[in-house]
């Protein structure tokens, strides 16, 4: 590889640099800051801000632009001196102040009253490359407001026209629609005809705008940049564990970004993800409840709650405790503990989910997501990724962009990229396997295996012919669960031998952490912990309230079995505690109490048990168990997607006012 | 003056019979397969050998333009494609060929088609040329019918296909990858290059986009030879131009003309002179509005060439002579095209689109002169930062007829500002 | 200005029978997979069946094409020959007003338009029949002012024969061509003075009006008959 390098001198500094890459590449790799508005390094090459010129020695008497410039088009000096680039002459100088002044003369002076004040980029480099007093005296450009839809604002007499959001809209997320119309001057960034937006992704094009053109609508004039508490986080809406940053003002979430992880979401957050945050503060559960003679919930003190239950223990009951989707590890580590010392039984596949315990090869998959980048030919069974996980979906789409062939096997739905639907059944991949053929041979394949198996009762043998598949084609496998607690459920062994249906039928007093998705029958005595009243609460004997994860620490293992952990964003709420406190405060009460004080401590003990999970963020090669036989008969069911609303999928989500408005919307169309 | 016998488009103004059978007796499609026997090297040669630079306004040397084309690929085939976007304010010879010598153009594409590789050949014409456009598809069916077109196209053993296609008003298009970008079915913006369109073109394969005249004239050159054509003109501005003039001319008209031409004897034999005689000149636009105009005493001597003009801070361009006397409101005249290319700035990038618009306001603010003395250096100071920061020339093209305008009238505009002197009409 | 699409729009938009099989033709020009190519052709198409582009027709032809209805707007919206909101059914007069029309008098046209037609542009009056606007050079220079008006040119105008032209145009259209008896762009008088035989009656373009125009008769008095 060093002899493909090849040699430039940038600014009076020589180095080699792969000549594929662009002198504006070249020059962040020694740090050399470019300013930009239209070059986003996820996107195609626009080159049409021309904020990024550079003086290229001995070129052209004008300077280029150095987003668009591949080092391979420079030509050496006369002598076969390397290329020369300079950035900080007076030609470049004097070339980006006119840019600035130009993308000045039309923009509105209303900074002060613009959300995007304090992380503008137009402002930030106005600060280098502008100047004080305008020349401007003529009439300045006024441009219709756009209505995109209840997250997107806009003030388009701010755009720049860089067309990131088009490019973004087109590119990524797969909906060409928004464009540019009309010419010049007068050219406008728009939706189709005053369309609103449909993506699951276009909360995106806020981050992406580098002015205030496109701001996010709930978040609108409720907070200065400055004023934030920043807060790295791990989001729980979908299981793909999306980087995010929570930003709060006291004790109150005022917006969720996306933070940048090559490995995950890239820089990008999907729209569930970006806007459930006035979901945290609805709904709350801010106090224990027992339910009375009469049936009714009603409040009390914590110690009423745990008398109610350390009298209901009196009689040496089964107990059997579930995992809801959003819980930390160390909840289910620490439950876990108390149960199995109390004889209890675990379980976190609700609904008889199938996954087989131990097999990480097969639910945690083989490879991590970003292989799907490297994949040639990718088959997506029983999985509709553009809802269960819009980002991981991008991901997808970007690599059928660059040539990659994609096939389904399962319900049939717009992906935002074209795909071919071999069929509802696994009986088109006994077939493939079958038919021993050749096609498939030397080529890099992926297999998305999702919860249209997962999800179903007779799913384990179904797993088999997958898993065959998997070897008969030499493939990957990337197993995509939608539940963000799952994969560090099972990786805690969060099991019972029998089952959900048999264990809920043996149990006595069930502990539900969480699970908020099914029904649980009327006989038996039900411990609800949680955040929101949602279904889970309405029919439990004890409700125990518990932070919402924005509001405690925690490690969640992410689809691909990569730990990661969340921060503390904010105080909880009245007086709900932590979770894995509750369940600490539980065990004393029930004369076993739990070994560890604090999360520290208890993290000491869950990383000396599970080594795995003390590797933050890395994903773990992980063994694969060789198939069994499978028989016909599970060759014959129709694979069904499990979430038909993407909005609606999880408590607080359900009591987020904002994805009520974007699931009605969304039935509309 | 150029003889009758010299002249490449001797129907240019459409007199003489235009069916095929008449153009064929007329000495067009005459050895055309024997031309593409001698090798794509032969032919290139030639055309080098001519010294003909491209008539679309940069000059660049066709033979060699042709030389970038890469060996032919049957992955990625090669294209031919033809400029027929004629947009510039003051041309209008293209529109002549189009529809009064078609043959030229189609078996020149023919030609130069081989010569690169190309077995396709697609012509852009400009939206607004419907009955051009009609009467060229007519010579294209004539030429299929012939056999000059399609699988063994004028018995030369070359597969070749010409596709007439059209925009539909957009003076970017003009401009060669908006052009290929408008044949894709998007808008018209221009790309950047690199890379060039000899690498990457029309969806992505080679291509070189030609004028229309820098192709009609390909096989003349090759029937009467490289020498016969550069005899004409003086050394590396050889051959001969079809001249547009337009203005306050007393006969204005398109004529093929000498490379080299002075330019009053263009004006005064074929234009009838400027009205009001020649010492009622005010200025000239020598090449399409594009050029900075050249003032009166420019003209005297002044020689229609690339290289002449270029000396002379102005360009030979399209060879659209705009003539202006004393009459005209010279200030207002450029103003319109200010106008002009604010109304075509694609929007792309910046410097343009806002621009334009800058350069167009101060511009007409100038006419009445209600604007202050600094206005002038300011606007030098705009055009300064538009030119040569834009992706295509469409910026420089906005800013040189004003750089033009106070280099040689800048005392005109002071005065006006100064005694703020109410406009005149331009015409008359 | 930018310029939008009307807001009354058709409920619908169909080629009729031969535009719809001479779009298909127009495809098969651009290789495998390049019908976008096509959409400018096809715009033009939906424009001269129906005097300009509607929502309808976008998406039409958005589909016809597997294009987004957004790129194709764009389109639409980008190139100024297309109509975004309906024109004068009888004639849309686009004078010419960059400067090498300007110089021979455009703006005295433009005057006469506004007194005949309307103050402002793109205006259908006088029973909607027609309407105006300025354009930028049309590319006929040598036989400025110009003005177009559909697929023809009228060239060498004055305020008089622009007038009368005008006057006329209810009827049908005029003979296009220059207005000033020139064949096409030889200089003036140049028929008198040469010894070259005239073997056509009009230029190119002029004929070709022409034809159309006995087209359209023949195929007017069939119908009736």
């Amino acid at each position: 590889m060093e002899n493909n390098l090849r040699k430039i001198i940038i600014d009076g500094e020589e180095i080699g640099v792969n000549p594929a890459m662009t002198i504006l590449q070249a020059c962040e790799y020694i740090d050399k800051e470019i300013p930009r508005f239209c070059y986003h390094e996820r996107l195609s090459i626009a080159g049409n801000c021309r904020m990024c010129l550079v003086e290229v020695v001995g070129g052209p008497p004008k300077p280029m632009a150095s987003c668009a410039l591949q080092v391979k088009d420079l030509r050496p000096g006369p002598n076969g001196e390397p290329p020369t680039i300079k950035t900080n002459s007076k030609m470049v100088k004097k070339a980006r102040e006119g840019v600035m002044e130009f993308l000045l003369i039309n923009h509105p002076l209303d900074c002060p009253i613009c959300d995007q004040g304090g992380e503008c980029d137009l402002q930030d480099q106005a600060l280098a490359y502008g100047v004080d007093f305008s020349r401007y005296i003529e009439p300045k450009r006024a441009v219709m407001d756009l209505d995109l839809g209840p997250l997107v604002e806009t003030h388009m007499t701010r755009c720049i026209s860089c067309t990131r959001c088009v490019r973004f809209i087109t590119e990524v997320a797969g909906m060409p629609e928004m464009g540019q119309i009309g010419r010049g001057e007068n050219s406008e960034i728009t939706s189709y005809l005053g369309r609103t937006l449909e993506s699951e992704l276009q909360g995106n094009i806020i981050d992406l705008c580098p002015v205030g053109a496109l701001t996010s609508k709930p978040y609108a004039f409720t907070a200065r940049p400055w004023e934030l508490s920043k807060t790295n986080s791990i989001d729980l809406m979908d299981a793909l564990g999306s980087n995010i940053r929570i930003d709060s003002k006291g004790k109150n979430i005022m917006r969720i970004i996306p933070r940048n992880h090559d490995g995950i979401n890239e820089e990008w957050l999907s729209d569930k993800s970006r806007y459930i945050w006035d979901g945290l503060n609805k709904q709350r559960l801010d106090i224990p409840y027992v339910r009375d003679n009469s049936g009714r919930l009603k409040p009390c003190s914590w110690n009423e709650a745990f008398d109610l239950i350390t009298h209901k223990f009196n009689k040496s009951p089964n107990i059997l405790a579930l995992a809801g989707d959003l819980i930390n590890i160390e909840t289910l580590f620490s439950a876990k503990e108390l149960v199995s010392s109390l004889g209890g039984r675990t379980e976190c596949r609700i609904a008889d989910t199938c996954i087989p315990p131990n097999d990480r090869g097969l639910y945690a998959g083989t490879v991590p997501i970003a292989e799907i980048n490297n994949s040639e030919i990718i088959f997506i069974i029983g999985s509709n990724p553009r809802i269960e996980a819009p980002v991981l979906n991008a991901r997808i789409r970007n690599s059928w962009l660059r040539g990659t062939e994609v096939n389904l096997v399962g319900e049939k739905s717009d992906l935002t990229y074209d795909y071919n639907h071999m069929g509802t059944s696994l009986s088109e991949l006994d077939k493939i396997i079958k038919s021993k053929t050749r096609l498939f041979a030397n080529k890099r394949i992926l297999i998305i295996l999702g919860q249209g198996i997962f999800s179903r009762n007779d799913g384990y043998e179904a797993l088999e012919v997958v898993k065959k598949f998997k070897e008969s084609l030499k493939a990957e496998l990337i197993s995509l669960h939608v539940a963000a607690s799952r994969v560090g459920a099972m990786d805690l062994n969060f099991v019972s031998d029998p089952g959900y249906s048999s264990s809920i039928e043996w149990s006595d007093i069930i502990l539900n952490i969480g699970m908020d998705e099914y029904d649980l029958p009327e006989d038996k005595f039900v411990i609800y912990q949680g955040s929101h009243g949602d279904r889970g609460a309405n029919r439990a004997d004890v409700i125990l309230p518990s932070c919402a994860f924005s509001e405690e620490s925690g490690i969640y293992v992410n689809t691909e079995g990569r730990p990661q952990i969340s921060l503390k964003a904010c105080e909880k709420i009245g007086e709900a505690r932590e979770n894995w406190a509750i369940i600490r405060a539980l065990s004393e009460k029930l004369n076993c109490t739990l070994k560890y004080d604090n999360l520290i401590q208890l993290r000491e003990k869950l990383f000396l048990e599970h080594p795995n999970l003390s590797s933050l963020d890395e994903v773990k090669k992980n063994n694969w168990i060789n198939s069994f036989m499978y028989s016909k008969e599970c060759l014959k069911f129709d694979l069904k997607n499990i979430w038909r609303d993407h909005y609606l999928t999880n408590p607080i989500a359900r009591s987020s006012t904002i994805m009520a408005e974007l699931s009605k919307n969304k039935q509309k169309k | 003056m150029l003889k009758e016998k010299d002249k490449i488009f001797s129907n240019l103004y459409g007199f003489k019979d235009r069916s095929i059978n008449s153009v064929i007796s007329r000495g067009q499609w005459d050895d055309t397969a024997k031309f593409i026997k001698n090798g794509s090297s032969w032919i290139i040669e030639e055309i080098k050998n001519s010294g003909l630079r491209g008539r679309g306004g940069a000059g660049f040397p066709t033979g060699l333009k042709w030389s970038f084309m890469p060996k032919p690929n049957p992955t990625k085939p090669s294209y031919l494609v033809i400029n027929a976007d004629e947009s510039e304010p003051g041309t209008c010879k293209d529109r002549e060929i189009l529809r009064h010598e078609p043959h030229t153009l189609i078996e020149g594409c023919l030609i130069a088609g081989f010569a690169m590789g190309a077995h396709v050949a697609y012509i852009y014409v400009r939206g607004e040329y419907v009955r051009e456009r009609e009467a060229l598809q007519i010579a294209i069916d004539e030429a299929y019918s012939k056999g000059f077109l399609g699988t063994n196209a004028a018995k030369s053993g070359w597969k070749f296909d010409i596709f007439v296609h059209h925009g539909a008003g957009a003076y970017i298009c003009g401009e060669e990858t908006a052009l290929l970008e408008s044949l894709e079915g998007k808008k018209g913006m221009p790309r950047m290059k690199p890379p060039f369109p000899a690498m990457a073109g029309l969806y992505g394969c080679p291509t070189t986009v030609n004028n229309v005249e820098s192709i009609a004239v390909v096989p003349t050159i090759l029937r009467r030879g490289a020498s016969w054509f550069s005899k004409f003109g003086r050394s590396n501005n050889t051959g001969t131009k079809l001249f547009c003039l337009s203005g306050h001319i007393e006969k204005p008209c398109v004529v093929e003309e000498e490379m080299s031409i002075p330019l009053k004897e263009l004006i005064e034999k074929y234009g009838g002179g400027v009205i009001g005689g020649w010492d009622n000149l005010k200025a000239v636009i020598p090449g399409g509005s594009s050029v900075p105009l050249i003032p009166a005493k420019i003209c005297n001597d002044a020689i229609m060439d690339f290289d002449w003009l270029r000396e002379n801070q102005s360009g030979l361009g399209t060879g659209a002579v705009i003539v202006m006397n004393s009459s005209t409101d010279i200030v207002k005249a450029i103003w319109r095209l200010s106008k002009f290319y604010n109304h075509e700035s694609c929007g792309q990038c910046t410097p343009c689109r806002e621009g334009t618009g800058w350069m167009m306001r101060v511009m007409k603010r100038l006419i009445s002169g209600d604007a202050k003395l600094e206005d002038i250096d300011n606007l030098l100071q705009i055009t300064k930062q538009v030119e040569g920061h834009t992706i295509c020339a469409l910026g420089d093209a906005a800013a040189w007829p004003i750089q033009g305008l106070f280099r040689h009238f800048r005392s005109e505009v002071e005065d006006r500002i100064k005694n703020k002197v109410s406009p005149k009409i331009a015409a008359e | 200005m930018l310029r939008r699409i009307d807001k009354d729009q058709p409920e619908t938009f169909a080629f009729t029978k031969s535009n719809l099989s001479w779009a298909k033709k127009q495809i098969s020009k651009y290789p495998k997979d390049r019908q976008q190519s096509a959409v400018i052709p096809l715009l033009y198409r939906a424009q001269e069946q129906e005097g300009w582009i509607s929502k309808p027709a976008i998406e039409f032809i958005a589909k016809m094409l597997k294009m987004a209805p957004i790129r194709v707007y764009e389109v639409a919206s980008f190139y100024f020959m297309f109509h975004l909101s309906p024109v004068g059914k009888k004639a849309h007069i686009q004078v010419c007003g960059t400067t090498p029309c300007m110089l021979r008098g455009s703006e005295k046209l433009i005057e006469i338009c506004k007194q005949k037609i309307s103050k402002n542009q793109k205006e259908p009056c006088s029973k909607g029949n027609l309407s105006w606007e300025e354009v930028e050079c049309i590319g006929a220079c040598s036989n400025s002012p110009v003005v177009q008006i559909g697929s023809d040119y009228y060239e060498d105008l004055s305020e008089e024969s622009f007038s009368n032209l005008l006057d006329n145009l209810i009827e049908g259209h005029p003979e296009p061509g220059s207005q000033k008896k020139r064949f096409s762009s030889e200089p003036e008088g140049f028929l008198n003075s040469t010894k070259v035989k005239i073997e056509e009656n009009k230029n190119a373009s002029v004929r070709l009006f022409l034809e159309t125009s006995i087209r359209k008769k023949t195929k007017k008095l069939m119908s009736e008959r």
